[in-house]
């Protein structure tokens, strides 16, 4: 086993283990704490895919945007501890069905499928070929999102304006 | 890293003949042990001499006493204390979370550290993204500083925490944004790069030309408010929230906070230095490094001298100059400069 089998076993563990006190913890401090250490596996393991530009992305965003803000909306619900989050119909036959069914079929795609294996290889710089993507070929995916993101950002203004007409 | 290994096997008789994984582990302890000393000696040097600048500035003379000279000494006899003193945890503060949240708020100034280009081979890891990873891991400071002002289960940590969270998470924007008039004349996210980008004379650094002047000062406010100094420091504005979000913390957990404090002061001022000011390049009389760091702790000397001089903004001051003063001038300097690369590289 090499030092980069061992490394990304750690970080396995890391990823997989705080998603899971992510959705059985039974305080939601505490999923949102450990979302921080997912959010981090996740940006080390595509380093390891050898997508850097991807995992800096991941940590500013993520960790620097989105957790922040679930952190806010956290702090402003009661109740933190011992949440019984339960629907109001609890299927445990079904459920137990589906997620089987779930489990074995991403299990057979990850075993069946012939991955194509590359050897390791030096990181390459990607920044470059993502913007020069992102302003060629997929341009309008590109500004698609964009747009989509300024309207999100108009209405958040919207909802929040001080009303003057009451 | 690759230099510290290529001395080793120089230096060190036998370090070929180590096994493959000590030889490149034993490089990275070294990287690692040198950083953190930096992180620990660069708080030690910067809050005596903060103390000393904030006396002189108020016309008192400061510590004296330890050490001799000038009371040099007064910062690790401060440390010693710390580190003796109980370690209290409220009776209702959540236990894990108070713990944990000054190793997050250190970790992330001390991993930033890595990647701060000292001197031509004086880098830990010259990373491809290295302005993105700093911009990225300082976010792990904001999530620490929540967390212990929640953890704390003290109203003054917690509206400290909040407020220091509105404000870092507002203030990266224009930072950012102001980063990026640099990184598009170089064409490269690599601190390396950027400092390379800069040789050839003082006349050749950032900060002299026309859109990256204006972009220093957006950086070096931004960085200003992100690291919680004054005129920015309303998460622990005395007057209001006895100390924001350290308000419970105290011995070697509130020591922790202190040092994460001064490391990114110093952090931000080698972004500065590194982006703006030439990093390490400077007349040949003195080595990379020492040009490095000179510049920096100029730059901190700059924020102490603004702290003991400006009063502190309000909160609604405080969003009004990031959102309707900082952020329209950083949208127009981005626009500036890649008008500026344009015609430079003569397209129509």
């Amino acid at each position: 086993m090499s030092v980069t089998d061992i490394v990304f076993i750690l970080t396995a563990i890391v990823t997989v283990g705080s998603a899971v006190v992510v959705v059985v913890s039974r305080s939601l401090i505490y999923s949102v704490f450990s979302l921080l250490f997912t959010f981090f596996g996740v940006a080390v393991l595509y380093v390891f895919l050898g997508a850097d530009f991807l995992a800096g992305a991941q940590v500013l965003i993520y960790v620097g945007g989105i957790l922040v803000l679930l952190l806010f909306g956290v702090m402003l619900t009661h109740r933190l501890y011992n949440l019984n989050l339960t629907t109001e119909r609890f299927q445990p036959i079904a459920g137990t069905l589906i997620a089987a069914a779930v489990f074995a079929s991403i299990s057979l795609a990850a075993f069946k499928t012939k991955w194509k294996l590359v050897g390791e290889r030096e990181l390459e710089p990607t920044t470059q070929q993502i913007g020069e993507a992102f302003l060629s070929s997929y341009l309008l995916p590109f500004e698609i999102a964009s747009v989509l993101l300024l309207v999100a950002l108009i209405g958040a203004a919207m909802l929040v304006r001080r009303r003057t007409d009451v | 890293m690759e230099y510290l290994r290529e001395v080793l096997t120089q230096q060190v008789a036998g370090y070929d003949q180590l096994p493959e994984v000590l030889q490149i582990f034993l490089p990275m302890l070294l990287a690692c042990l040198l950083c953190l000393g930096l992180v620990a000696l660069v708080p030690l040097v910067a809050i005596w001499g903060e103390r000393k600048v904030s006396a002189h500035m108020q016309d008192r003379l400061g510590p004296m006493r330890v050490g001799g000279w000038h009371g040099w000494a007064q910062t690790i006899a401060d440390g010693v204390k710390l580190l003796l003193k109980e370690d209290i945890i409220p009776a209702q503060a959540d236990r894990l979370l108070f713990k944990l949240a000054p190793l997050v708020v250190f970790a992330g100034g001390f991993a930033a550290f890595v990647v701060l280009p000292f001197g031509e081979r004086f880098i830990v890891s010259d990373l491809n993204i290295g302005v993105l990873y700093i911009a990225a891991i300082s976010s792990l400071g904001v999530v620490g500083i929540i967390m212990a002002g929640w953890a704390s289960n003290n109203k003054y940590a917690l509206f400290g925490g909040m407020r220091a969270a509105a404000q870092i998470v507002s203030y990266e924007i224009p930072t950012v944004l102001a980063i990026l008039t640099v990184v598009i004349p170089v064409g490269s996210l690599s601190m390396q790069e950027i400092v390379k980008a800069q040789s050839g004379g003082v006349f050749n650094w950032f900060i002299f030309e026309p859109v990256t002047f204006l972009a220093f000062w957006v950086v070096f406010l931004g960085t200003l408010a992100e690291v919680n100094r004054t005129p920015f420091d309303i998460p622990e504005a005395e007057s209001e929230l006895v100390a924001g979000y350290h308000t419970e913390y105290s011995g070697m957990r509130f020591a922790f906070f202190f040092l994460a404090e001064y490391a990114n002061m110093f952090l931000v001022s080698a972004l500065a230095t590194t982006l703006f000011l030439g990093g390490w390049h400077g007349p040949g009389f003195l080595p990379g490094p020492v040009w490095f760091i000179l510049k920096a702790v100029a730059l901190v000397f700059v924020q102490m001298w603004l702290r003991w001089t400006l009063p502190r903004l309000r909160v609604d001051q405080l969003m009004h100059v990031s959102w309707k003063v900082l952020l329209p001038i950083s949208f127009i300097l981005v626009l500036a400069a890649g008008t500026l690369a344009l015609w430079r590289e003569g397209a129509p």
